[in-house]
């Protein structure tokens, strides 16, 4: 080593063996606690599924998800994978098929709002929904998860579909607070016009894709777990 | 998995939810650097060039990932993606032009921390763009983030001139600042619906 | 291999006190604030962001001071970070795992905490050239500190913004809230409600000081 330096410049083996021994230590350290907490995380993300699918689907006593394949019709998922198109089907005690409960989303007053929405075959409506994302305005937009005569609208929304069964007979549509005549329309909030506006939309757009498609291949969901 | 129309993602990115003024992403460039017009709008332009090379970039990441099946990585590749490709970009310039480098210079390195770049990455992942839609948030975010920045230069500049008590001078009047901007920007919610 | 020579003595109760008030990462440095402000708006989120970056500080300060001998200065900053990045991620998973309603009203700023120029910080200018010991407690200081002004801030929103603390309602039902305290403006006018209360008093003790100064002349 020369005299003259004070600290000499590291060698290449040291700088290597820095950066490798810490990213070794590292991973180690991230994927130990990866799948430690995998198993509670999934059992945690089911439950909270169920607990929503259940809410949508207050006939429902058990759920089964099932992912869309292109041509295919659906089949049910089997890891508890996301991504992709999946829907949730509910059963009652017996097994029996009760409806479907349907990821919709779309842009609200302040952002993009998701909700969770159930489709009852019997009925041929909407019987519940949940919102699962919202930055709606804290005392106005947010109404549309508390106030009690909005959620009204969605105890049976009529989404019947047409005589082909390839699209609804009616369209979704929002009115006036108070103007509603028929069950496929929605009261909207007086002060958050546009947030509910928005989930009268986003519920008919979804519908209008997705309950023609259900009703097609209602066989792919009669086997219960 | 998304229904967002493109001019939407980007009206959204850029006034509604700017990812300064409603998502406090940024801060430090911001207040540091928004005292003068002419660096501010430097540092906007920079600013949006990174985030459309780190959203390229960490779009690309997570496809990866996904395939690999290894999304608890997606932090540490984030970093290092968007950290070296700064350096890269940075020598690039250089090479290149090396007036603009000149123009830049400074600015680049800062925005590698810039917790704005890694924001836009992450919340795009979040949201499941594809690569135009992850563009267009980019170009959004950043220009909401330019426009920001040039009002807040404004405003400084003016209140250069002007008598404030010596408590509130500094980084707290510019915080009231940008509060009084946020609740303008607020106006602007309602426009994508 | 020469690096540079420790400062060490025993641990201290200034390296944990120094965080709270007089080096307090969000007030008078004004570090870190960028998560800060985003999560704050109730006093919940705001503590358990605290806690979370309060974490990855102690852990990472705790690593990156054992294995400071062995880190040349060239790979220093990169080193650093990835130490840091596997922290957060692992904090990250530990919160899904704990609750996974509190993972989505954070989100994404919970993997924001990684550029958090206060960890950095603390590790290249404190970690980096002291005992394990006493980086556990700098950074177990000024993770408290940062704790408590991110607190204050949620509290003061929550309060303010919606009536409640932790969910607890405080004041009658005829109670108007702030709605704006929730909302981002809410945020930057908080903290610099917070800076403003800060810097006079702080003015007032340097007057004081220069006052008592100039009366013992």
């Amino acid at each position: 080593m020369s005299q003259a330096l004070p600290t000499p410049p590291p060698r290449a083996w040291h700088l290597y063996r820095a950066m490798v021994g810490v990213g070794v230590l590292c991973g180690l350290l991230i994927v130990t606690v990866f799948l430690g907490t995998r198993p509670v995380i999934e059992r945690k993300r089911a439950e909270a599924l169920q607990r929503a699918v259940f809410q949508v689907l207050p006939r429902a006593r058990s759920s089964r998800s099932f992912r869309r394949m292109e041509g295919r019709g659906f089949e049910p998922v089997v890891k508890g994978a996301v991504g992709g198109e999946v829907v949730h089907a509910g059963y009652d005690e017996a097994g029996r098929l009760v409806g479907l409960a349907v990821e919709a989303s779309g842009m609200g007053y302040q952002d993009v709002i998701q909700v969770l929405y159930g489709y009852d075959f019997r009925e041929q409506a909407i019987v519940g929904i949940r919102v699962l994302a919202s930055r709606e305005t804290p005392g106005l937009g947010d109404k549309i998860e508390t106030d009690p005569a909005f959620l009204a609208n969605f105890v049976r929304l009529d989404v019947s579909v047409s005589e082909d069964g390839k699209r609804l007979a009616h369209p979704v549509e929002a009115v006036k607070p108070g103007a509603k005549q028929h069950a496929w329309q929605v009261d909207g909030i007086t002060g958050a016009t546009i947030s509910a506006t928005a989930i009268a939309d986003m519920l008919g757009r979804s519908a209008s894709r997705w309950i023609p498609l259900l009703r097609g291949h209602l066989g792919d969901f009669r086997e219960a777990s | 998995m998304t229904q967002e129309p493109l001019w939407s993602i980007f009206v959204n990115a850029s006034l509604i939810n700017n990812f300064v003024l409603a998502y406090f992403l940024g801060l430090c460039p911001f207040l540091g650097v928004s005292n003068r017009l002419e660096t501010a709008s430097r540092m906007g332009g920079a600013v949006i060039f990174v985030m459309l090379v780190a959203s390229t970039c960490a779009w690309g990441i997570h496809q990866l990932l996904t395939a690999l099946d290894a999304p608890y990585l997606r932090l540490i590749s984030f970093i290092a993606v968007i950290a070296s490709t700064v350096q890269l970009v940075e020598m690039v310039v250089k090479k290149v032009n090396p007036a603009l480098f000149r123009a830049l210079g400074i600015f680049l390195p800062l925005i590698t921390t810039n917790c704005a770049i890694l924001g836009l990455a992450l919340f795009q992942t979040n949201k499941g763009y594809g690569l135009v839609e992850c563009l267009v948030y980019a170009l959004g975010a950043g220009s909401g983030f330019t426009l920001a920045l040039v009002l807040m230069a404004g405003l400084r500049e003016k209140l250069e001139l002007l008598e404030v008590p010596d408590v509130v001078r500094g980084t707290a009047l510019a915080l009231i600042l940008a509060g009084t901007l946020s609740i303008t920007f607020m106006g602007f919610a309602g426009l994508g619906a | 291999m020469a690096f540079e020579l420790d400062q060490d003595g025993a641990p201290g109760s200034d390296e944990f006190v120094k965080g709270l008030w007089r080096e307090n990462p969000v007030f008078v440095q004004v570090l870190g604030m960028c998560p800060a402000l985003a999560v704050s708006n109730t006093a919940r989120n705001a503590l358990a962001m605290g806690l979370a970056t309060l974490f990855v500080l102690v852990m990472s300060n705790v690593v990156i001071s054992s294995l400071r001998r062995f880190i040349p200065r060239q790979v220093r900053i990169a080193t650093y970070i990835l130490v840091i990045a596997t922290f957060v991620t692992v904090v990250d998973y530990a919160i899904q795992a704990l609750s996974l309603e509190l993972h989505k009203a954070l989100g994404a700023f919970i993997s924001l905490i990684v550029v958090n120029c206060l960890i950095l910080g603390r590790a290249e200018a404190f970690a980096s050239r002291h005992g394990v010991g006493r980086s556990a407690l700098d950074g177990l200081g000024m993770g408290l500190g940062f704790t408590l002004s991110l607190f204050s801030l949620g509290a003061v929103r929550e309060i303010l913004g919606n009536g409640t603390l932790f969910g607890l309602a405080l004041f009658h039902a005829g109670f108007q809230p702030w709605v704006i305290m929730i909302l981002p403006g809410g945020g930057f006018f908080t903290l610099a409600g917070w800076l403003l209360l800060f810097n006079a008093v702080r003015e007032r003790r340097a007057r004081a000081v220069s006052l008592a100064g100039e009366a013992a002349q």
